[in-house]
């Protein structure tokens, strides 16, 4: 019995794995980017649900609702900021205007007066655009993959440290949400959070894979992920689609965040990055940029971990890279990827 | 109805596309032929916006494509059938055919021309449910074809869809081309297989290296001596 409540609080935390992992998955397979600031995307999730339920009161149900939205908002401005632009070539307006917010953020760490900043940032806007009109300079896009990578590392580090900048770096308790725990047998019992984590986890992947394979929206992103080209000729927006795949992963993450922070009742600006890492294992685990695979690899692995952690808590890790070693070495793609042959 | 004056295209610092004009009157066939390299997928690709025109002028039917976002071309009526098919290999055939629901807006048109796309190739009905990935050549030509017929266009431009397909199908394909013309389509094709391209339409343009070097109506250039000698194998 103890077999059976083990197994069932890893699939709990493997249910989170798996909305995160999700994230990682639909983001790689549209547009081949490994997103490092997905895994910050939970903190900034769970920080937005501390503070609904801590400052404005509100119920965990509507902070939960309320932090997917915002961080559906905060997924479409990255890519939007950060990876846009390395795919298509930014206009040289967006450059200047990109020049003189950096130069006004610059300023006003120096000066005072956020009108001198203002104007000052507005010269270096307009003499950007006089210089590169001067010189003839014209966009270039289509970045390197790797350049895209690291931009990812980059995006994740800003959000750490801006939330370490206002919220300090100390851990804050979670508010307790779900408590209780369900008792049978008169031995055995069952906590209601992991019961509640699996239910909504396990609801949500159920939603999203009948949006994925019945709408039109759905159906743009298989098409996209596929071949964009092929997509435009359909007459699909490829930007808007890919802005709807980052905001649904991001609104998973932010579930996952909660639920994660609901069982594990502590945050800090840094707790994204752990785990994070775990969830984009589970991705690669199943096969990075197959849905079900990132089910299947997220429930995998909190299985593993809960079994491993009966036997001896400091093997847990160990263990899940084990697995995803020996996965890799006998299939690369993950247990559910596909066999793609690079073309040269 | 398609209008193109001066077209240049780059890839890199590679001049691909050096200045042509041609254009495309309602209801007409028009064919670019050409060897391999010539330019033709380029010019398609200029027209559909897969590739930025660097200088020119493309006019469909009084629209400037250069201000148009590629994916609202379809929108306007002109759809592209791609080189190599460009089939969603792992959709099903029928949602292949039902991605034109995403510009579409009435589903009674799409189930319409559904119908009638499968009345043109009986041999997709079968495979509805099918994975795309998994049919024939000539079935995914047939496939690549009907995704394009079903938003209805007004004009088709075709990328060599004789590619890689036994003589029987081949003829299949532009039996379905001619029935597009009766059916009141305009056609732009690109085809290699120059003698089937001239005999299907009414006028052509021969591509050379990026520019046009022989135009006119297709029965008076498969009579001209060049063209035999360079594209018809004799």
């Amino acid at each position: 019995m103890v077999l059976l409540q083990q197994v069932i609080s890893g699939l709990s935390i493997g249910s989170v794995y798996a909305l995160v992992a999700l994230g990682y998955t639909m983001v790689y397979g549209i547009v081949q980017l490994i997103n490092f600031a997905h895994g910050d995307i939970i903190m900034v999730g769970s920080y937005a649900v501390f503070f609904a339920i801590n400052q404005l009161g509100a119920p965990f149900w509507l902070a939960i609702l309320a932090s997917m939205l915002f961080c559906a908002a905060i997924g479409v401005l990255m890519e939007k900021v950060a990876y846009k632009p390395l795919r298509n070539p930014p206009s040289r307006r967006a450059l200047a205007f990109a020049a003189g917010l950096i130069a006004f953020m610059l300023l006003l760490m120096f000066v005072i007066s956020i009108a001198i900043a203002l104007m000052a940032a507005l010269c270096v806007c307009v003499a950007a655009l006089f210089l590169t009109k001067r010189i003839g300079w014209s966009p270039k896009g289509g970045a390197p993959r790797i350049s895209a990578l690291i931009t990812a590392i980059g995006v994740s580090l800003f959000l750490q440290n801006i939330f370490m900048l206002a919220f300090s770096p100390d851990p804050k308790p979670f508010p307790s949400v779900m408590e209780g725990t369900l008792k049978y047998g008169g031995r055995y019992s069952i906590s209601y959070g992991a019961l509640a984590t699996m239910a909504i986890s396990v609801g949500l992947m159920a939603a999203l894979s009948i949006f994925i394979s019945r709408t039109k929206m759905g159906r743009a992103m298989r098409a996209v992920s596929e071949d964009a080209g092929a997509a435009v000729l359909m007459g699909v927006n490829v930007n808007s689609t890919i802005s709807a795949t980052f905001a649904i992963g991001s609104a998973l993450a932010a579930v996952g965040g909660a639920l994660y922070s609901a069982s594990y009742p502590q945050i800090d600006p840094f707790m994204g990055s752990q785990f994070g890492l775990k969830a984009f294992i589970a991705a690669v685990l199943g096969g990075i940029g197959v849905v079900p695979g990132a089910m299947l690899g997220g429930f995998a692995m909190g299985v593993a971990e809960s079994l491993t952690k009966a036997v001896d808590s400091r093997w847990s890790d160990a263990v899940v890279f084990l697995i995803l070693i020996i996965v890799l070495l006998f299939k690369p793609s993950g247990v559910l990827g596909k066999n793609t042959k690079e073309k040269v | 109805m398609l209008e193109v004056k001066d077209l240049h295209v780059h890839y890199g610092a590679i001049h691909a596309i050096k200045g042509i004009s041609f254009h495309v009157g309602e209801g007409e066939i028009v064919s670019l032929i050409g060897a391999n390299g010539a330019g033709k997928t380029t010019t398609l690709q200029a027209m559909s916006g897969l590739k930025k025109i660097s200088g020119g002028f493309v006019a469909f039917m009084g629209n400037d494509l250069a201000k148009i976002k590629p994916e609202k071309i379809l929108r306007l009526g002109m759809a592209h059938v791609p080189e190599g098919r460009r089939i969603f290999s792992r959709m099903s055939v029928q949602e292949n055919l039902e991605m034109s629901a995403y510009i579409v807006k009435s589903k009674e048109q799409v189930q319409e021309e559904f119908k009638h796309v499968l009345e043109l190739f009986p041999r997709l009905g079968e495979r509805l449910k099918q994975r795309a990935g998994t049919l024939s050549g000539g079935e995914q030509q047939m496939l690549a074809i009907s995704r394009a017929l079903m938003s209805r266009p007004k004009m088709i431009l075709m990328d060599e869809p004789s590619m890689g397909l036994s003589p029987i199908l081949v003829k299949e394909i532009f039996r379905i081309v001619a029935q597009c013309k009766k059916d009141g389509m305009t056609i732009l094709l690109v085809e290699q297989n120059a003698s089937i391209a001239l005999s299907i339409s009414d006028r052509a343009y021969v591509l050379e290296t990026g520019r046009i070097a022989l135009e006119g109506n297709s029965s008076e250039l498969m009579g001209n001596v060049e063209v035999k000698k360079a594209y018809l194998g004799g």
